[in-house]
């Protein structure tokens, strides 16, 4: 049996940013994953939000990998190609009552290193910054450093990246066991037995679970179920920044914002729950976002909802992001409680893990280490000549599948043959976005599903939505007559 | 740039009529822009009967009727481009357009005729709770499954909505092996043709339920079954009704949206209750020039008066491409539905550019039994029309005849309301 | 006098129709637009019939499935023995529109066809 430097324990945006990291040494690692693809769980469900800075407490983790993570976060997607915008955030106080609150979150993000923050009373200037903000607005907290990244391909980009510089991936490979062996640990999972001498425990929600396997000194995660609701692109631009409320007495009230991709995105609510697995939105919850929504934006569309999704936020007791060797344990490392600002930390975690690998491996850099990755290509970002160029040479390029999004089918390729590919039609909708627009894949499922059958090989019967049971065909017509 | 005299965006029942139309007043320079594989549009996957009766004079199923235009077409040697995805259409009329063969291109129409068809509402837009597992289908997704390529999506199912399209895949799937358990409807009434109750509910002891909706999705992989639960007049679930369906098929049928992406790229007029493009009498949206019929303009049950429509619309771009801008006086009248009607097309008439009789149609926003039809030329009752029933799945007409506008020079509006009894 | 109440299916109108019946004899048929109500109203009280729509599969065609129907309307009671008349039908390319895929499906002599052409 290998017995490998590092296992990684889950493909999400912590693991795979830690895998993107180490990859940077000469080391032989593996990702274990229990889902069918990467960027399956937290990382996929979420505000998407690169946050700057102000939430945490001075001088915790958070606060000190959130900021660090915002100011990697521009150039890392421009080497690893992933959509990140610098929109800017604002943070909306309703009351003169609740003013010092605001002033305390700014005097919080100045300890914490945030730059060019800004409280702004005057409400000609909060409207000339956000016209769409409530009239009943009585101070803002202005934070240009925040920003909106796609998490899907954040996350992918790095997974890919680090597959592209010798990290292996083993998907539907679900972790049962740990147990201390000589010189390492053995990990019992749902399809064999692996070796290492380091364990990376970055499994979000059940992070505690492995981390309680190998240490007295027990932890404990609660998922914390954020229901969101995805407008239409015709309402991305019903406000420029990403707007939160300023908790009330009230509540702690949603936020509001543009994605990316030129949605708009309204969430999340909180609600602690048992099942780790359970990713159902609730009445409730959506009734909830809907009522606290329109609270610091007026005139929200909430007509032009086109779906709907909970996530779930591994929240440690502690709120406080517990990375490091676990105490007893050793060249065990825990990557745990990564909850809002994990996505936004997520380089300088990897950046944090592997570099405690390095030090207990003694790892040398590897001098072939490819550290930019292309992303696939849209062709709506060349120019028309570009594009038929483009196009001649590979003709799928001018096959339109998605129509909500304009994905051509030469993207879809793209996203099934480049490493760690597309098996699935999540998979294909989180790297190229088809099937993510206001039809919400009624149109190009079929068509995807077709593709996804070609190029892999596999009969329409094993195409799932995302992977395991989700099969979207059972049988032929009349079979069963 | 290559130019053609007219440009028809979609193959479909509304592009293939207007063709045909336009061809038959002469134009020569016409050019259709289909998106799929064949002509024919969601004919080709609407595989039941009870079209043409008004157009051929005889019962035919969708794909035939197709059969009918398309030979029509290909008669009268009309070009078509298919796999070719319009783009973008600017507002002076240049169509960017791209295939695989000839990648992107551009166009340069003297008159574009809209007829881009429909889409259908999803699950987001209704915000159901619950997972998200596979087994989860619009019905006319469902409907291409089965039909084109013959694989079933499931084998027990729940449909929720009760439009055309819902009902008629509860037949196709009980015929093809599946057990179709109920179909729930949010309304009191069916959002679908009474026929298509009676022989693909009726005729299969499908129970359809009214004024239910489904609460809960259960299954995280694959669908597991739904709850449904009886609603009150503000259409919210009632406590205490909910019954459990274990199915591993949820199909939607929930409404249907004309696909309006390119139009308002344009930047036609677009009228909110339709979603589609405001029209005048000669189906001409606010760019002149611009025509629109089917349902890109609003949603029909029937694909003869698709036909009938995108007739009227290739007609007229014909007449736009001859003679240009129709000069008039500049009379228009503004229709104004009111009290139970929700819409017309056309939105506007200008009596003088009319045809002799011009069908206004429209829908209607609840059940009204024993009610009558009236329209008002500004305060005076013209028409009154008396009618067993209406209903919100079935669209209405009335007919105006250009003689009697002309009787009234001043008129500015023409009122159309339901009046019950 | 025996009264029944139907939804006429011959067009998308649906027409309301009133049938009184005297021992299985039609007496009278109201509520109809058309001649295609009258009749439709007679045969559903005594002998329901439907036109039925299905897809067999094509082999060596430019598409997997070709839609049919039965040529004209068949008893109600026949719909289920036709789709299975249908369960193993395949047919090759090319198909035209009316083409006789099954003839006297399920004994009904009715012809199933092509309606739709498969190149």
């Amino acid at each position: 049996m290998t017995m490998y430097d590092v296992i990684i324990i889950g493909a999400g945006v912590a693991g795979s940013s830690s895998a993107r990291e180490l990859s940077r040494y000469q080391v032989r690692a593996c990702v274990l994953e229990k889902d069918e693809d990467v960027c399956c769980g937290t990382s996929k469900a979420n505000s998407a939000i690169v946050h700057a800075g102000y939430d945490a407490d001075e001088g915790s983790l958070m606060a000190k990998l959130n900021v660090q993570g915002n100011q990697m976060m521009e150039e890392l997607s421009k080497e690893l190609d992933f959509p990140f915008k610098r929109c800017g955030s604002l943070v909306v106080c309703l009351s003169q009552e609740d003013l010092p609150g605001l002033q305390a979150l700014h005097n919080r993000g100045v300890k914490n290193g945030v730059k060019d923050l800004q409280i702004i009373l005057d409400k000609e200037k909060i409207h000339q910054l956000e016209p769409n903000l409530t009239d009943e607005v009585a101070g803002v907290l202005y934070a240009p450093t925040a920003g909106i990244v796609c998490p899907f391909n954040m996350n992918i980009a790095m997974a890919e990246n680090a597959c592209t510089n010798g990290v292996e991936f083993r998907f539907n490979t679900e972790v049962q066991k740990i147990q201390k062996i000589a010189g390492g640990w053995q990990l019992t999972t749902s399809t064999g037995t692996y070796e290492a001498r380091c364990v990376v425990n970055a499994a979000g929600v059940y992070a505690d679970r492995f981390h309680n396997m190998v240490s007295d000194k027990k932890i404990h995660i609660t998922p914390r179920r954020g229901d969101y609701c995805l407008l239409d692109k015709s309402a991305g631009r019903h406000v420029e920044h990403t707007i939160f409320a300023l908790p009330n007495k009230y509540g702690k009230g949603v936020l509001v914002t543009p994605t990316v991709h030129g949605n708009l995105l309204v969430g999340p609510t909180a609600i602690d729950i048992e099942d780790k697995e359970s990713t159902a939105t609730t009445r409730e919850g959506l009734d909830e976002l809907i009522s606290k929504a329109g609270m610091n934006v007026k005139n929200l569309p909430m007509r032009q909802v086109i779906t709907s999704f909970a996530g779930l936020r591994a929240h440690e007791d502690g709120h406080e992001f517990i990375i490091g060797e676990v105490e007893g344990a050793e060249g065990f490392i825990d990557c745990a409680g990564i909850e809002s600002p994990g996505l936004t930390s997520a380089p300088a975690i990897g950046k944090m893990v592997a570099e405690i690998l390095r030090e207990k491996l003694d790892l040398q850099p590897d001098p072939d280490f490819q550290g930019t990755r292309k992303g696939i290509l849209n062709p709506a970002t060349l120019t028309m000549e570009e594009r038929n160029a483009l196009i001649r040479e590979k003709p799928a390029y001018g096959n339109i599948i998605c129509r909500c999004e304009m994905v051509t089918e030469g993207e879809i390729l793209d996203a099934i043959h480049r490493p760690l590919g597309a098996r699935s039609l999540d998979g294909v909708k989180r790297r190229t976005r088809a099937g993510m627009g206001r039809c919400q894949a009624g149109f190009c499922s079929p068509r995807t599903m077709e593709i996804l059958a070609r190029e892999l090989g596999m009969s329409m019967f094993d195409i799932t939505k995302s992977g395991g049971a989700s099969r979207l065909v059972v049988g032929t017509n009349k079979d069963q007559i | 740039m290559k130019s053609y005299d007219i440009v028809i965006i979609g193959g479909g029942p509304a592009g293939l009529a207007a063709a045909v139309s336009a061809r038959k007043e002469g134009i020569e320079s016409i050019l259709i822009l289909e998106r799929d594989k064949e002509l024919g549009g969601i004919l080709n996957q609407c595989i039941h009967n009870g079209f043409g009766l008004h157009t051929f004079k005889e019962e035919l199923t969708r794909p035939e009727y197709a059969g009918r235009f398309i030979d029509q077409v290909l008669e009268l040697g009309i070009e078509y481009k298919l796999h070719t995805m319009v783009m973008d259409i600017q507002a002076d009329k240049v169509v960017t357009a791209m295939n695989r063969e000839e990648g992107m291109f551009q166009i340069q129409a003297g008159a574009v005729i809209l007829a881009m068809g429909c889409r259908e509402r999803s699950r987001g837009a209704l915000n159901i709770p619950g997972y998200r597992p596979a087994g989860i289908y619009s019905a006319g997704t469902a409907q291409r499954l089965v039909n084109m390529e013959g694989f079933m999506p499931g084998r027990e199912v729940v449909i929720l909505g009760s439009g055309d399209i819902g009902l008629i895949m509860a037949r196709r799937m009980t015929l093809e092996g599946a057990r179709v358990k109920v179909v729930a409807e949010l309304m009191p009434y069916s959002g679908g043709l009474k026929r298509n109750i009676v022989q693909c509910l009726d005729d299969y002891g499908i129970p359809l339920k009214l004024s239910h909706t489904v609460v809960e999705v259960k299954g995280k992989e694959r669908l597991e079954g739904i709850t449904l639960a009886q609603v009150d007049e503000k259409n919210r679930p009632i406590p205490g009704t909910e019954e459990e369906y274990s199915c591993d098929t949820l199909l939607l049928s929930v409404g249907l949206i004309p696909e309006n992406e390119l139009s308002g790229g344009m930047g036609v007029d677009m009228n909110p209750v339709t979603s589609g493009p405001r029209v005048n009498e000669r189906m001409e949206t606010s760019i002149e020039g611009v025509f629109a019929c089917g349902n890109v303009l609003h949603v029909h049950d029937l694909v003869d008066f698709v036909s009938e429509e995108a007739a009227a619309a290739g007609r007229n771009a014909a007449r736009y491409i001859r003679n240009g801008k129709a000069e008039s006086k500049g009379h228009v009248v503004t229709l104004n539905p009111v009290q139970g009607v929700r819409y017309t097309v056309p939105c506007t008439i200008d009596p003088e550019k009319m045809d002799d009789t011009q069908i206004v149609r429209f829908r209607v926003g609840n059940v009204y039994k024993k009610c009558t039809i009236g329209v008002y030329f500004d305060e005076e009752l013209i028409i009154s029309r008396k009618r067993p029933v209406v209903a919100p799945g079935e669209m209405e007409e009335i007919k105006l005849e250009k003689a009697k506008l002309l009787q009234y020079p001043d008129l500015k509006t023409i009122t159309i309301k339901i009046e019950e009894a | 006098m025996e009264k029944r109440e139907l939804i006429c299916i011959g067009c998308p109108m649906g027409c309301p129709l009133t049938v009184e019946l005297e021992g299985g004899e039609v007496i009278s048929v109201t509520g109809h637009t058309c001649k295609r109500g009258d009749v439709y109203a007679r045969k559903e009280v005594t002998n329901p019939t439907r036109i039925v729509t299905s897809t067999v599969k094509v082999l060596e065609g430019k598409a997997d499935m070709v839609s049919v129907k039965t040529r004209e309307d068949i008893p109600k009671g026949k719909i289920f023995d036709c789709v299975r008349a249908l369960k193993d039908v395949t047919v090759k390319a090319p198909v035209h529109i009316g083409d006789v895929i099954v003839p006297d499906i399920a004994g009904t002599g009715v012809d199933m066809v092509a309606t739709k052409q498969v190149l």
